[in-house]
């Protein structure tokens, strides 16, 4: 059992929880991540890894309610324990292997959309502990759903809040303000973007016309998380790649998104929205992960 | 009684067990098995031991259980098997220990597997354990792996006196016992988590979700956590593909992803919050026992399953009982028949596969006879699954972050056969990690041959 030490609502649906776990908070890396149940009968759920402290051997994992799984899980409190907690899955973000000096050298942006901030948090943070200021943008669809400010403020170099509906900071897309600090004339040699697949599709699109290479990070439907299941099959540069043990983090403008958004679809059946709909009547408004409804 | 064939074994109903998970073959009774066991004509020069990857001394016993000593039986055969119930069930016997019987010269051949089966289940039902070491040697093993090598490596370990902990990936243990092998052919509960109980009860320790090249390194678990050696038996876990267009399509499994859905995490369950697609017409690409596993888990979940295979019946390299099965269950197969394309729906879901006519050629490099497209024989069928069956490579999760440890052109850990020694010092592999993928009973013949090779290398240390 994996013993749960902070639990906390960051905003309405979204979730942070602090985890005791030894074996992962030593071995893990920015980037990776771990699979988490809930309890001896749920299903295995792959997280991007948030935050870890080596020293009190612990890991945190930032997750929104997407379906019947994750909504199990936000019902846990400090003190409650996890069935399960694997990892670190994946490989680091490359940067984490780069050579020091170089990276220095280097102007870095990360592009956060949404839940999608908790993935950026570490890679901006390890940056921040060598010394390297990062530019970052996040993006929310409103400031209800902003998480994590005040933390990546205290690690990024310049922080760009934006809200689609401007509630917050600045006003629009993610891609509006990569465009408005290009304008400005910023100039990045690498942009990390992670966040909803569509954002991510929209922000390659970008800056591949802008010449700044992206790195992704896909979270692709996943079984066991090592090589084994093959559901989480990417195309990449026209190749066939197991983002579990390939990935997570690829490069954005190899990526086939059309197709990695398909086979998101693939449990999100018409039997699933039937199913909801029997189950939870008018109260269900998508999100859920398997009715098709937006997220 | 006719001596010169075989007891027959009771079996639930094709009709029946097609719309349920419960077990198949239902076994022998005491009865039953006695009389099975009096056909035994306890050959002074045993065949049928040689063709045991683990050597247990069937003739002995089956004497045992002729005489109706099922607690004497059971400990012969654990002297030299972990897991008798799953091997008594899931072992290719007819090309084994049955393959080689005397009796089977005229005749059919002793049904050793059914009958270790019974041993093995009437050891479980008396609560009979395997006897351990009298005495701690103080010395401490790692495993990588709970499946079939790494649970007989363990436990044979274990009865030398040796400190064993397992390391497993994923949050059960059992390896393919449990993710790839379905309800209906080795039950979880009854079988497969009481032989794990067994090794246990050894003294052998567990711990599961932890991936060895992730989680921790081989060089860390010697060098920080006191390991004196280490024996790999991480399996052949990667799932191979054709690479044929629309292999990426919503409706394409590989036959890993299907099962372990089903199988481990238990999907067949309505009550499973892990989903499947229950298709309404399955086409399983490949033509061994995990296919037909595939197959038959499709059509107990409602499907009508076609297994199509490039070449004919007599290649299957399933095992014969499987085959028979699936056919008896109303599996279609389709043989000398290869795909050579998915065919989608405009929202990328698949609808159909384009398969060509194959005939036989001359022999390949297997000895079997090549199959060869037959020109211009292209034609559909109309499916909304395809699972793909084509074989599994080994993970690089551990060669990749193991210096010293060699492997082969198929990323093969290099692993000599007697003792299963590796080119690291201490560290010891076998299965099909080593192999690629093969069957239960020779990772449990390599587990026990790591386990001899390090318990030379430890006694000489």
């Amino acid at each position: 059992m994996y013993k749960i030490l902070e639990a906390k609502e960051l905003t309405s649906n979204i979730y942070l929880m602090v985890v005791e776990a030894k074996r992962v908070a030593k071995a893990c890396y920015p980037g990776q991540f771990i699979i988490v149940r809930t309890d001896e009968n749920s299903e295995r759920i792959p997280l991007t890894i948030c935050d870890y402290d080596r020293k009190k051997g612990t890991v945190t994992i930032v997750f929104q309610i997407v379906g019947s799984g994750t909504e199990f899980m936000s019902h846990l409190k400090a003190g409650d324990a996890f069935h399960d907690f694997v990892g670190p899955l994946g490989c680091p973000s490359e940067f984490v292997k780069e050579d020091l000096a170089e990276l220095k050298k280097k102007n870095i942006l990360f592009v956060a959309g949404g839940v999608g901030t908790a993935p950026v948090y570490p890679q901006v943070k390890w940056l921040h502990e060598q010394g390297i200021n990062a530019d970052v943008i996040v993006g929310a669809k409103t400031k209800d759903l902003l998480i994590l400010e005040k933390e990546m403020e205290a690690v990024a170099g310049n922080l760009y809040v934006t809200t689609d509906d401007g509630s917050y900071g600045r006003s629009g897309m993610v891609t509006q303000t990569i465009t408005d600090l290009v304008n400005d004339g910023k100039t990045y040699d690498v942009c990390v973007a992670i966040g909803p697949m569509i954002m991510m599709k929209f922000v390659c699109k970008l800056t591949k016309e802008l010449n700044i290479p992206t790195i992704v990070s896909l979270n692709p439907i996943m079984v066991d998380g090592t090589g084994m299941c093959g559901a989480c099959r990417v195309t990449v540069g026209g190749e066939v790649k197991f983002a579990c043990v390939d990935g997570p983090e690829f490069d954005g403008h190899l990526v086939n998104f059309d197709e990695a958004m398909q086979r998101q679809q693939i449990y999100k059946t018409a039997e699933g929205r039937a199913y909801l709909k029997a189950k939870e009547g008018d109260t269900h408004h998508g999100g859920c992960g398997h009715c098709g409804g937006e997220e | 009684m006719d001596v010169l064939k075989k007891v027959p074994v009771r079996e639930q109903d094709a009709k029946e067990r097609a719309t349920n998970f419960e077990e198949v073959c239902l076994g022998y009774n005491k009865e039953e098995a006695m009389e099975e066991a009096a056909r035994c004509i306890n050959c002074k020069n045993a065949q049928c031991v040689k063709g045991c990857p683990v050597s247990i001394n069937i003739p002995g016993f089956i004497e045992k259980v002729k005489e109706g000593d099922m607690e004497s039986a059971y400990q012969i055969i654990s002297e030299s098997s972990a897991l008798p119930a799953v091997c008594g069930r899931v072992c290719p016997q007819e090309s084994q220990c049955e393959g080689k019987c005397i009796r089977g010269i005229k005749g059919e051949a002793i049904s050793i597997g059914k009958l270790e089966r019974f041993v093995a289940d009437w050891a479980s039902e008396n609560n009979i354990k395997p006897q351990g070491a009298e005495e701690k040697n103080g010395k401490k093993v790692a495993v990588i792996g709970s499946g079939p090598a790494g649970l007989t490596c363990a436990g044979d370990l274990a009865k030398l006196g040796y400190d064993v902990t397992i390391f497993e990936a994923l949050h059960e243990a059992g390896g393919v016992l449990v993710y790839g092998i379905p309800e209906f052919r080795l039950p979880k509960t009854k079988v497969v988590a009481k032989e794990i109980e067994n090794v246990k009860s050894l003294g052998v320790k567990i711990e599961t979700n932890v991936i060895v090249g992730k989680s921790v390194t081989i060089d860390e678990l010697m060098d920080e956590e006191g390991f004196d050696a280490v024996f790999i038996g991480s399996g052949a876990g990667l799932p191979k593909f054709m690479g044929i267009p629309g292999e990426q399509a919503n409706g394409v499994f590989s036959a890993n992803e299907y099962l372990t859905r089903s199988n481990l995490m238990k999907a067949f369950d309505e009550n499973s919050t892990t989903p499947i697609m229950r298709g309404k017409k399955v086409a399983v690409v490949g033509g061994g026992n995990v296919a037909m596993d595939a197959a038959r888990t499709a059509l107990r979940l409602g499907a009508e399953v076609h297994i199509v295979y490039r070449r004919s019946e007599e290649e299957l390299p399933a095992r014969v009982e499987e085959v028979h099965h699936a056919k008896e269950e109303g599996i279609i197969f389709d043989l000398l028949t290869n795909p050579v394309e998915i065919l989608t729906d405009d929202q990328g879901w698949v609808n159909g596969i384009k398969c060509i006519k194959m005939e036989l050629g001359e022999p390949d490099a297997s000895g079997r006879r090549r199959p060869v497209e037959v020109p211009g024989s292209e034609f559909v069928i109309e499916v909304d699954t395809v699972i793909m069956s084509l074989g599994t490579s080994p993970n690089p999760l551990i060669s990749s972050t193991t210096e010293g440890l060699e492997v082969n052109k198929w990323k093969c850990i290099v692993a000599d056969e007697k003792f299963g020694k590796t080119t690291k010092e201490g560290v010891y592999a076998g299965g099909d990690a080593v192999t690629g993928a093969a069957t239960v009973i020779l990772a449990m013949g390599a587990g026990r041959a790591g386990a001899r090779g390090i318990d030379e290398y430890l006694k000489n240390k």
